[in-house]
């Protein structure tokens, strides 16, 4: 099992193309009105940013790039949004909700 | 982003009414028949017959006036819900309309191919629990034979299936200083995530609790092991840990509030705001073979009676931790002080906080801790037939 134990900690950096392991789930909740990221023995409630970040982790998609789509959609500063995109992405990484390669 | 635990499912406005009151979870006990019988199981002493238990049409209905209601994580539990032959036909309902399915398994009863069937009808997250990672000792524990070795197997065939895994480790005084190994052993497993979840002392624990309770200062060290730990496998291992209130200051906040997020189905279908409601006299459990899960939660008298905080004493009631803990656990309070709207014994604002201290001091400091009490059916004879 040596492959197991030597399991790393993922730094989260622009070129990480982060995805959602498949047993993580963004799934929006018609009842409540809102979206949940359903995880083992976990439900999170995201906010509409991290929403938005997390629709694009589709394992393509460069944390870079994540950033510069959202720093034009939401005319914000791009390093700015770097900054709390890959803040926000390495906590996810560390909840294990979120895979990057 | 905020996470939901306990169950914050009230912070805004919700589009439907009915469903903003929803429960976040279910735990569905599919049976109370389990292999093993480890002394300190959270099944009732009183155990649901197999001849009593639902049909696999009644839980899959069950599971659909879940998701109807808003639950969003069903927990497949037990006893242990392998030895259920219709798991499967259970399981493909649940993924089917939308919940999140978790598995709580001891894992010796399952084989391969089960598992790669669960996980093609759906079968989101699976929890494994052991006993202790030293073989002699986790069969002495479980009074079952070879299981660990049964473990290690069911967590190869989980990361093979490349499945999400949690192992579960109830702690107690007999294997809490084999911790850093219990750690070790998750990681050599792939888990992503650990329960260290010290013994909870309710029904069978409680009867066994002078043999389970571990010392202050072994639990004080479990907590900087944990620590430690944590900090060592961030990102690789998420870790749980449930420390045993018999030394706490403040009680814990008992399934999040009572009949606030979580709701347990028990094998012959009563539905409980927690699964140890059972012991709290003066309550009526609706079963859903009589009436549908959303009124019983929304109305059941069982939910009402301790929902929220109008039914506090003091303490409780002026507390300004009232909404934090809502006055812990009502089953506790019940055990210890004999009547459930008391607050909680682990809380220090309780008269009986000394005496429920000095229970665990006293038991923990034995050197010879009195035989376990194994899990088992009452005297009359349990049907052997599935």
């Amino acid at each position: 099992m040596s492959s197991d134990t030597t399991r790393t900690r993922v730094i989260i950096v622009p070129a990480s193309k982060p995805a959602l392991p498949t047993h993580i789930k963004l799934r929006h909740d018609p009842g409540r009105g809102r979206w949940h990221v359903l995880a083992p023995e976990r439900v999170f409630e995201p906010d509409p940013i991290a929403i938005e970040i997390l629709k694009r982790c589709d394992g393509v998609t460069s944390v870079e790039q994540i950033a510069t789509d959202l720093a034009k959609d939401y005319n914000a500063p791009l390093q700015e949004i770097l900054n709390d995109t890959i803040s926000m992405l390495q906590e996810l990484s560390d909840k294990g909700v979120v895979k990057a390669a | 982003m905020n996470e939901i635990a306990p169950m914050e499912q009230f912070s805004e406005k919700p589009v439907v009414e009915a469903c903003a009151r929803a429960p976040v979870g279910l735990l569905a006990e599919l049976t109370h028949r389990c292999p093993l019988q480890c002394p300190y199981c959270s099944n009732p002493l009183e155990l649901d017959r197999v001849n009593s238990e639902l049909t696999t049409e009644q839980w899959q209905d069950v599971m659909r006036q879940a998701a109807d209601l808003g639950i969003l994580q069903i927990h497949l539990s037990g006893g242990e819900p392998t030895v259920r032959k219709d798991l499967e036909d259970i399981v493909e309902v649940a993924a089917k309309v939308g919940l999140y399915t978790n598995l709580i398994t001891a894992g010796v009863t399952l084989t391969r191919d089960r598992l790669k069937r669960l996980k093609e009808l759906g079968l989101d997250h699976v929890q494994l629990s052991i006993q202790d990672v030293d073989d002699v000792n986790a069969e002495k524990i479980s009074a079952y034979k070879n299981g660990l070795a049964k473990k290690r197997e069911v967590g190869k065939w989980v990361r093979e299936f490349d499945m999400p895994l949690t192992i579960n480790a109830p702690i107690h005084r007999l294997n809490i200083e084999n911790l850093p190994n219990i750690i070790e052993f998750a990681v050599e497993m792939g888990a992503g995530r650990i329960e260290v979840a010290n013994i909870q002392y309710y029904a069978w624990a409680l009867k066994n609790r002078a043999a389970l309770m571990p010392t202050r200062a072994q639990v004080l060290k479990s907590a900087e092991i944990v620590e430690a730990a944590k900090e060592r496998l961030k990102g690789v291992m998420v870790f749980d840990f449930v420390v045993p209130d018999y030394y706490a200051k403040t009680p814990k906040p008992c399934m999040g509030g009572w009949g606030r997020g979580v709701m347990n189905v028990t094998p012959q279908g009563r539905v409980l705001p927690c699964h140890a409601s059972e012991s709290v006299p003066g309550l009526v459990f609706d079963n859903v073979k009589d009436r549908p899960l959303a009124d019983i939660w929304l109305n059941g008298q069982a939910f009402q009676k301790y929902r929220g905080t109008s039914w506090m004493k003091e303490p409780c009631r002026s507390c300004p931790r009232a909404e934090i803990d809502f006055g812990g656990c009502r089953c506790q309070a019940m055990a210890f002080t004999g009547d459930a709207a008391n607050t909680d014994p682990a809380c220090k604002l309780s008269p009986h906080h000394g005496a429920f201290v000095a229970a665990a001091e006293q038991e923990s400091a034995e050197q010879t801790p009195p035989p376990f009490v194994y899990r088992r059916m009452a005297p009359a004879k349990a049907p052997a037939a599935e």
